[in-house]
């Protein structure tokens, strides 16, 4: 456990399929320090739709169960076309979204890797299997394109659902363009699956704004793909009725209130949130860590993550025309929280700013609760229900804060 | 060159989201950045349905609703006569010197539209774009071919060569899409014997309103916003 890789690998990655081998797709099976960092992509015009099937059809997947609801529909469509194609071993639609986390687990206890993919109200009402994914050590990924949840309804985004995962023990990642989804998702499977880390993933964009949205993304090329799950590589037996975790759901010793229960869940919960330290590692080699910081000197930050930091990216542009300079700093994994790093990043800056798709401001609280003198973070702007955020409005809520006057937008158009 | 922000409001079916979407690709085959996205609610005929194309020669970050537009289209009078559109009214947020094109045969803006567009230097095209489509297209389908090549004709932000390839790109093949948009793609393929035909008449289409779009430009002497 916890091998140091060398300068040249950045990742292990089971080799029970032997690298140079082809599928029966005729793509070759390619170690993932070589095909993430080593292969020469084409730039495409894509949505994030697309990409999404782009990225599993060289994702060597087993299994993808699909139900749909907006905006993540195309996807699993996609994903079914892939299936047809043969680049699939199983797939096929559920009976709800409860459900399709199920036959997920069901997959991935057999030993396949699993992918799905789920929105908004799916997402809230697939959660209950969520931390049976983290408890029982699957590693499956589901991608969430995050869509309102709320009563009124919103197709929009909004990323509200991405709070509610926080603490299932799945890791979640945040994805900030077409681009990031697919290095998220095919990175995503390699740092699920570590012996050391083995729990499930959610790869989580903003719908619409990613999915349905044609921007440039650079792939490589179709006749390679990642080596398949390797089923023995896991730290827990594969469905044994006398082993953790599977007896742990069955045997009557949980269910009483007794130390021994006590005992048994506090360690393995404690194993859960152990696996998602030790992903860390294994995420900050394959995503280049665990933020992207630009201008960090700055004394103004915006740290964000998701399509906010694209808004911010708009916002620091017209900042800079009117002689204000504002650094950024993109938080890329949400879980684990890079919690170091944004520390480091903050330590100068005197005016921190969270601008957020959700009506709860939980990116803020999570910032303000690890940073001291947080009274430097300011927890706005927000939109909810789907709204976009004008950059326009992002550049209003720094100058307001720093005293700066200007017209506002209201009086335009 | 500046970056040019277009809003296409327009009706479900018109295809207001592929015209985002082939002005988006053809920016792309021309070497600029450019990113196109849709608006809507759950998908319905005749319901509101934005989308937007940004188009540049920076890398492009914003992501959304364009809020403030410096090209907007209308694909249909309903958007202005029964307020069909996400802002109201539907030239909400247009920056100084923008454009306004407008599908239509007659004229749909009141004497206060005019006030305000013209305080903030704002041009109005009427263009005819449905009854051009039928004429050249032989299907209203085609409606949105007609928009984009005003749009292109007036602004000059994409060639026409580089609309050919786009459009070689979104009909030429395979095109994965949303169940009713696929479904108008199946209806608009069935009007043609031959693939070809369709690129044809749709890129004859784009042609003749690029041709009209320019004259006007020239009549009114507008300058190109971007």
């Amino acid at each position: 456990m916890n091998k140091t890789v060398d300068g040249n690998r950045r990742i292990i990655a089971s080799q029970h399929v032997k690298i140079g081998q082809k599928n029966r797709k005729d793509q070759t099976y390619t170690d993932p320090n070589k095909f993430f960092f080593e292969t020469e992509g084409k730039a495409q015009f894509l949505t994030g739709s697309e990409v999404i099937k782009e990225a599993i059809r060289l994702a060597s997947v087993g299994t993808s169960v699909a139900y749909p609801i907006t905006p993540q529909s195309e996807a699993a469509a996609l994903i079914g076309e892939l299936f047809a194609e043969g680049y699939l071993d199983e797939y096929f639609r559920g009976e709800s979204e409860f459900a399709v986390m199920g036959q997920c687990a069901g997959a991935a206890f057999g030993g396949h890797r699993v992918f799905t993919t789920t929105a908004g109200p799916g997402t809230l009402r697939a959660i209950e299997n969520f931390p049976m994914w983290a408890g029982a050590r699957l590693p499956i990924q589901v991608c969430v394109t995050c869509r309102g949840i709320n009563s009124p309804l919103s197709i929009q985004p909004d990323t509200l659902e991405m709070h509610y995962l926080l603490e299932t023990g799945m890791m979640v990642w945040h994805a900030e363009t077409a681009q990031d989804l697919f290095d998220y998702i095919l990175k995503g499977f390699i740092v699920a699956e570590q012996p050391d880390v083995h729990l499930p993933i959610a790869v989580c964009c903003d719908g619409f704004f990613v999915t349905h949205t044609k921007d440039t993304v650079v792939l490589p090329p179709t006749d390679i793909c990642l080596p398949p799950y390797d089923p023995y590589k896991s730290p827990v037996p594969a469905m044994d009725m006398e082993c953790p975790p599977v007896r742990m759901m069955r045997d009557p010793f949980v269910m009483k209130s007794n130390y021994i229960s006590y005992a048994t869940h506090a360690s393995w919960q404690q194993e859960v949130r152990g696996a998602m330290e030790r992903s860390r590692k294994h995420a900050i080699a394959l995503l280049d860590g665990l933020v992207d910081i630009e201008n960090g000197d700055q004394e103004v930050l915006f740290v964000t993550s998701g399509t906010a930091v694209s808004q911010s990216r708009e916002a620091i542009r017209l900042l800079e025309k009117d002689g204000i300079k504002v650094g950024l700093v993109k938080i890329k994994t949400v879980r684990p929280f890079p919690t170091e790093e944004i520390r480091e990043a903050t330590k100068h800056a005197k005016h921190i700013f969270v601008p957020e798709f959700n009506m709860a401001g939980w990116m803020g609280r999570e910032i303000k609760a690890i940073l001291p003198d947080n009274e430097r973070v300011v927890t706005a702007p927000h939109v909810a229900g789907g709204m976009t955020m004008p950059s326009e409005v992002i550049v209003e809520q720094v100058k307001t804060t720093l005293g700066i006057a200007f017209e506002p937008l209201a009086q335009r158009g | 060159m500046k970056r040019l922000n277009i809003r296409l409001s327009g009706l479900g079916g018109q295809g207001a989201v592929t015209a985002a979407h082939i002005l988006a690709m053809a920016a792309n085959k021309a070497g600029l950045h450019s990113v196109s996205n849709p608006f809507f609610g759950a998908e319905k005929r005749m319901a509101p349905a934005e989308s937007y194309a940004r188009i540049g020669s920076e890398r492009i970050y914003d992501r959304g609703e364009l809020v403030f537009p410096d090209v907007i289209m209308v694909f249909h009078p309903q958007v202005i006569t029964m307020q069909k559109s996400y802002t109201a009214p539907f030239y909400s947020g247009i920056t100084e010197g923008g454009l306004v094109i407008i599908n239509t045969s007659g004229d749909l803006l009141t004497e206060d539209d005019y006030k305000r567009l013209n305080d903030n230097n704002v041009s109005v095209f009427n263009v005819d774009a449905t009854h051009m489509a039928l004429n050249i297209g032989k299907t209203e389908l085609s409606t949105n071919m007609a928009m984009i090549g005003a749009c292109a004709g007036i602004t000059k932000v994409v060639d026409l060569d580089a609309l050919d390839k786009a459009l070689q790109d979104r009909f030429g093949k395979k095109y994965v899409a949303s169940g009713g948009t696929a479904t108008l793609d199946e209806a608009i393929k069935k009007k043609y014997a031959k693939k070809e035909m369709l690129l044809k008449a749709n890129m004859d289409t784009i042609n003749e309103s690029y041709r009209r779009a320019v004259e006007w430009a020239e009549q009114e002497n507008y300058a190109v916003v971007a």
